[in-house]
């Protein structure tokens, strides 16, 4: 059982869904499905027999014995008795088969989604994170499984069982007489009018409820976030003040809806008395009165026997619809989650046509590259030209040219304007610029985060949009200015960078990182277990160790996003010489806004409002007295 | 535990105890129906009509008294359970409104969000279920019992040898899937965190081309859900059948021997409705016990969230405020004596040690030093987010521990390294810091924090609405922000823990000539990366591994030749060199 937070109301499921999710199910669970199908089936034929049971034994052997004697109707009894715990045996067995069979169909179903909608998370481009609430993609993961497995789990066999035996009893109804059925009719439109109307009060509120239950948690996620903010401005009063105010909404939100959930049963179940006492009082006038009956059994004498049978028959009727009643909402729900689970699968994955692959090779006698499957620690782009039919391996250096690159997230707003650039293997180049000039912009086209038109990037030489997303983003190392590290120790952590690394090659990438200094002082040195995004780490400390990561990966082209905008600058200079060293022949992108981070660059490139400003080195820039200029004596104005 | 959390209960105790009243009655009305039932069927074959009639009205009165006891009982428990919830959700808001930082860091604020959301959940459902099924359950068993006995003892006592027959094996079963369940709970949270991580950083993912190898991962700790998830479901599937087995062969039996009395006796000593009422309160039997595991299975899993919700209910905040503090700070000074101070006393390490500082009112005092080497903690002392483990902290010449906490609190101001603003207007936000505040003043505090300027720039102005986590303004803005907040409350101290970071150099030194201008009788506490930001303080103090390791003006602290000194050339290297050039 899953935490529901309820973070988002539910809205209504797509058409289509249920026979979606049917055919989902049948799809990897068929012979499961079937032998359920029959189990449910006979469980519930056995116990809509259990209901004329007692009629036959009544009419059968009781009525008959009272008047001739036991002796006279034993053997009834007995064949009787044998044939209903027949019946009860396979009844059994068939709700034992399929309970535990749809419990395997349950979670097994709900592992596939699982497994579904994670694997096609992972190919979905990043504008769709950017775009959507990762609140709500987890939602799917959390509450949309859970409420499927409710329903798939529960709601369906008992609506399954309970619609077999409601048929049962509406043909035996039909069977007995048709009057009475009339009356029952009439009664069961009335329920049906009654649930309509509580279940749709029900979700109603049900649905506030998980408005206000969202409000409440995002406020108070939002207050314990700024607890300390709270304390040093000793606003505690009112916050909890305004806490009380949503409080006391969700109360009642909350109670509204468990109500209108709770009458429901009561109110059901005492108009199914009431449709009793209505069918005893016609019955028996009808007996009394001698009225003909006309059942699908044939036309004769209302008798008391009829009416009894049909009393039970009444009672087990509205029983069952009361059940059927309680199930509605959970189903709207759970198809509600499937929808958006679907939604998630439907998604459309990042496109990647790319065809130039990255492959280690040697040097062949000749001088030529030749491809080999040994590691070399010698790469290139294996290049194959449908044009003549040729292949080509060109060495991977790590040469990045951006020609008149123009980009929008969005239409209405442009972000990069004629952006050209040449980088070379082993230089670095520097972004200056305020927050939204789109410094970030340029490194997500150049790992094709986002895609732009053919032919105004290339890497060593070759179009971007032509090489293998993954073997592209493999030639690059990131490091960002917000680390996300994973569960799991400091040291697999750093290894994330280059699986196959050794536990030495990772620690001299912390030490290059200069990060061994504080990761040998942790409780367990290197095995320390990070949870929660490393949270028990300093934001300094966990920038450390996402360079380590970085440099273990050993890429020739590396963009570092502010990834030292939390070190303190004598650190970052340890850090600097550190990468430096390991940087020797590679390309570096860097954006910092300490300008002492990008002094020594090759090149420094100012952006403003996505224009390249500014171009050159830190002497050229200082000697232009531009932007640069400014920014850099700002610092020592008051000197 | 459970006297803790019924603490909460309160105002609610009416519908708390109304419900099962109802319910009690509701199950007594139930219990007599089918009775009257029965009386109606024998006399279905009799000559007369009235019988009927007389049964049938007092039917459908009962059945219309039950109706309101039903519905009576159904909106008691809910007014009940949801008010249950809304005051343990509103108790651990309070309690928490008086946590210190320290015993926020104790349960991190994550945990503190979960306990008051999901825990309650599960609590108030349990609640609920417990309100109306606890006492309905048992109760009913008891009349139905004692009203079969009163039709036949014999039939009655089949029940007695099946109930504890059933009971054993539906309660065995929840003992069993216990334990599952309880690392099935573990094993979920691990998989939610698995996605929540690969959400959070699908960037480093694809960077790295690590899709598959987290699917992996993912795959194993579905795969584990899985199978747990499918043994405890498996076990739970006993349920159904050995209910309907137990049912089946109650119903058997008592058909059985129900038949075979009345014909042997020829319908006097058991009736063909008596009968029918007997199955009925058997199978009423067999139900409540069939709920009665239903609801251990929820107390049980509300177990554990009640626990969480009680322990941050009987959790006494280790900082208080003292009995009639002082109300007035007298001035900006602040004197640290030998203070020592560590996180925890678990701690082997000192995060303080030997701190001796003395910060005359009106000064200003600068704070350098790397990563880690407690600047941070030094200047929480101030204003008691923590307590000092060893030595004294004063402000104004008083030991801060005398101080009302609100008083010293107003007085010192800090504009936190980790800073938030809240969702509402920048009015709103600015209004932290002085309630009354007039837009004027509001605007005077931006413009010296150099805020105004850009806040001019947005369509509406002042009243921008501040997105939650204040997403929608740069972090250089909310640094300016926060400390136009800070500056608001007027205060003798002001703190500024590394809040200019994302400011550019120039605003940066703007904002420290504007206090200087305009608030020189407030003492002001700079931590800071850059050495722009605190050369030109009266004293600055290098940090160290929790020392004060330097101290003294620019121009000493160059002459000193230390770590002050490598930290400006690492920041002006380039500088000096092009005045060499």
């Amino acid at each position: 059982m899953p935490k529901n937070n309820g973070k988002k109301p539910m809205p209504r499921a797509k058409k289509g869904t249920g026979k979606r999710l049917i055919q989902y199910i049948f799809s990897h669970y068929k012979a499961h499905m079937v032998v359920v199908m029959i189990g449910i089936f006979v469980s519930g034929l056995a116990s809509t027999a259990a209901t004329f049971f007692l009629q036959r034994l009544i009419d059968n052997v009781i009525t008959p014995g009272i008047e001739s004697g036991m002796d006279a109707v034993w053997g009834k009894l007995v064949s009787t008795i044998t044939i209903m715990a027949s019946i009860y045996g396979v009844g059994v067995l068939g709700a034992f088969c399929y309970t535990r069979l749809m419990a395997t169909v349950t979670q097994g179903t709900l592992n596939n989604f699982r497994k579904d909608m994670f694997q096609k998370m992972q190919t979905l481009p990043i504008r769709y994170f950017d775009t959507k609430a990762h609140g709500d993609i987890m939602s799917t993961y959390t509450n949309d499984t859970d409420a499927i497995r409710q329903m798939i789990g529960q709601s369906l066999p008992m609506i399954g069982q309970s619609v077999l035996t409601i048929g049962a009893i509406i043909f035996m109804m039909l069977f007995y007489s048709i009057w009475l059925s009339l009356l029952v009719a009439f009664v069961i439109v009335v329920m049906l009018r009654v649930s309509k109307k509580y279940a749709q009060a029900s979700s109603k509120f049900m649905i506030q409820q998980q408005k206000s239950l969202a409000e409440e948690e995002g406020f108070i996620e939002e207050m314990m976030e700024g607890t300390r903010v709270i304390k040093v401005f000793c606003h505690e009063e009112e916050s909890k003040k305004a806490f009380q105010k949503i409080n006391e909404q969700l109360f009642e939100d909350s109670k509204n809806a468990n109500k209108a959930g709770n009458v429901l049963m009561p109110i059901l179940g005492n108009i199914g008395n009431i449709m009793y006492v209505l069918l005893a009082f016609v019955g028996a006038i009808m007996v009394h009165e001698k009225v003909t009956n006309i059942g699908l059994s044939g036309v004769g004498l209302m008798s008391a026997g009829i009416i009894i049978s049909y009393l039970g028959m009444a009672r087990q009727l509205s029983h069952t619809i009361g059940q059927v009643s309680m199930q509605v909402p959970l189903i709207a729900m759970g198809l509600a989650g499937a929808s958006r689970v679907f939604d998630l699968m439907d998604q459309e994955p990042e496109e990647d046509e790319g065809y130039v692959s990255l492959v280690n090779v040697k040097n062949g006698s000749d001088g030529e590259m030749v491809e080999t499957k040994e590691k070399t620690n010698q790469w290139a782009w294996k290049h194959f030209h449908k044009a003549d039919g040729t292949t080509t391996y060109t060495k991977l250096e790590g040469n990045i040219e951006m020609e008149h690159v123009d980009f929008a997230y969005n239409p209405e707003k442009q972000i990069l304007y004629d952006v050209t650039l040449y980088a070379k293997p082993g230089q670095k180049i520097a972004f200056v610029g305020a927050t939204g000039a789109g410094k970030t912009t340029i490194t997500n086209l150049i790992n094709r985060f986002y895609d732009i038109p053919d032919g105004k990037i290339r890497y060593d030489g070759i179009n971007i949009n032509k090489i293998k997303k993954p073997e592209l983003r493999r030639s690059l190392g990131v490091v960002l200015q917000e680390v996300n590290l994973f569960t799991g120790t400091v040291m697999e952590n750093i290894r994330y960078g280059r699986l196959e690394a050794t536990d030495e090659e990772c620690i001299a990438a912390a030490k290059l990182a200069n990060a061994d200094d504080f990761i040998t002082r942790l409780p367990d040195g290197y095995d320390t277990m990070l949870t929660a995004n490393g949270s028990q780490l300093s934001q300094g400390q966990r920038q450390l160790i996402s360079i380590a990561r970085a440099a273990v990966a050993d890429p020739p082209v590396m963009i570092l996003d502010e990834a030292t905008s939390s070190i303190d600058t004598r650190t970052e200079a340890l850090v600097q010489r550190g990468m430096d060293n390991l940087m020797k022949g590679r390309t570096v992108f860097v954006i910092a806004h300490r300008l002492s981070t990008v002094r020594n660059s090759d090149a420094i490139m100012v952006l403003d409002h996505g224009h390249i400003i500014e171009r050159g080195t830190h002497e050229q820039l200082l000697e232009q007295k531009g932007t640069y200029y400014q920014l850099y004596t700002g610092a020592f104005e008051l000197e | 535990m459970i006297k803790t959390l019924l603490g909460s209960v309160r105002q609610y105790k009416k519908p708390t105890l109304l419900s099962p009243l109802f319910i009690t009655l509701e199950v007594v009305l139930e219990c007599i129906i089918p009775l009257v039932m029965a009386a109606m069927i024998d006399h279905m074959a009799g000559e007369t009509l009235t019988p009927i009639f007389k049964n049938g009205a007092i039917l459908i009165v009962l059945a219309m008294a039950s109706l309101y006891c039903g519905r009576r009982a159904a909106i008691e428990a809910a007014t009940a359970s949801a008010g249950f919830s809304k005051n343990l959700r509103q108790d651990m808001y309070f309690n928490i409104q008086d946590f210190s930082f320290s015993d926020v860091d104790r349960f991190s604020t994550s945990s503190l969000v979960t306990r008051m959301t999901t825990d309650v959940t599960n609590v108030q459902n349990a609640f609920q279920m417990i309100i109306r099924l606890a006492v309905r359950t048992p109760l009913m068993i008891t009349f139905s019992v004692i009203m079969a006995f009163s039709i036949n003892v014999k039939m009655a006592l089949i029940f007695v040898f099946i109930l504890p027959l059933l009971g054993v094996v539906l309660f065995g079963i929840v003992l069993i899937v216990h334990p599952i369940f309880v690392r099935i709970f573990r094993r979920y949270d691990a998989m939610n965190n698995s996605v929540q991580e690969n959400i959070n950083g699908i960037r480093v993912v694809k960077s790295f081309v690590r899709e598959d190898f987290e699917k992996e991962k993912f795959y194993e700790k579905t795969e584990e859900v899985r199978k747990d998830f499918t043994r405890a479901e498996k076990i739970l599937a006993f349920n159904n059948p050995t209910m309907m087995f137990s049912v089946s062969l109650s119903m058997l039996l008592v058909s059985f021997i129900g038949a075979k009395i009345i014909v042997s006796t020829g319908a006097t000593e058991l009736t063909t409705g008596e009968l029918s009422s007997v199955i009925t309160y058997g199978i009423q039997i067999l139900m409540s016990m069939m709920m009665l595991s239903v609801v251990f299975v929820m107390t049980i899993i509300a177990r554990e969230s009640a626990n969480r919700i009680a322990e941050v209910l009987e959790y006494k905040s280790t900082l208080t405020s003292p009995d009639n503090g002082k109300k007035e700070v007298l001035d900006g000074s602040v004197v640290f004596e030998n203070v020592k101070f560590k996180y925890s006393k678990r701690s082997k390490r000192f995060a303080l040690s030997d701190i001796n500082l003395e910060i005359p009112t009106g000064s200003t005092l600068g704070i350098i030093g790397g990563t880690g080497s407690s600047k941070t903690t030094l200047i929480q002392l101030i204003s008691r987010l923590y307590d000092a483990t060893e030595g004294t902290v004063k402000v104004g010449g008083i030991d801060v521990k005398e101080y009302d906490l609100e008083t010293l609190r107003n007085g010192v101001a800090v504009v936190l390294q980790k800073n938030v603003l809240f969702s509402g207007t920048i009015y709103e936000n600015m209004r932290w810091g002085d309630k009354n505040a007039t837009n004027e003043e509001i605007e005077h505090a931006c413009r010296l924090a150099q805020a105004d300027e850009f806040v001019q720039q947005f369509p509406n102005k002042y009243d921008t609405y501040i997105e939650q986590g204040g997403t929608n303004v740069s972090g250089g803005q909310k640094q300016r922000l926060c400390i136009a907040r800070a500056l608001l409350k007027k205060p003798k101290i002001l703190i500024l823990d590394d809040s200019t970071s994302a400011v550019d150099t120039k605003t940066d030194a703007l904002i420290r000539k504007a206090f200087l201008e305009e608030i020189p009788d407030t003492t002001r506490i700079i931590i800071a990366q850059r050495i722009s930001s605190v050369q030109d303080a009266d004293n600055i103090i290098v940090m160290d591994g929790g020392q004060i390791v330097e101290q003294g003006n620019h121009e000493e602290l160059l002459a000193h030749n230390g770590i002050y000194k490598e930290i400006f050339d690492s920041q002006t290297k380039g500088k000096e060199d092009d005045k060499n050039a």
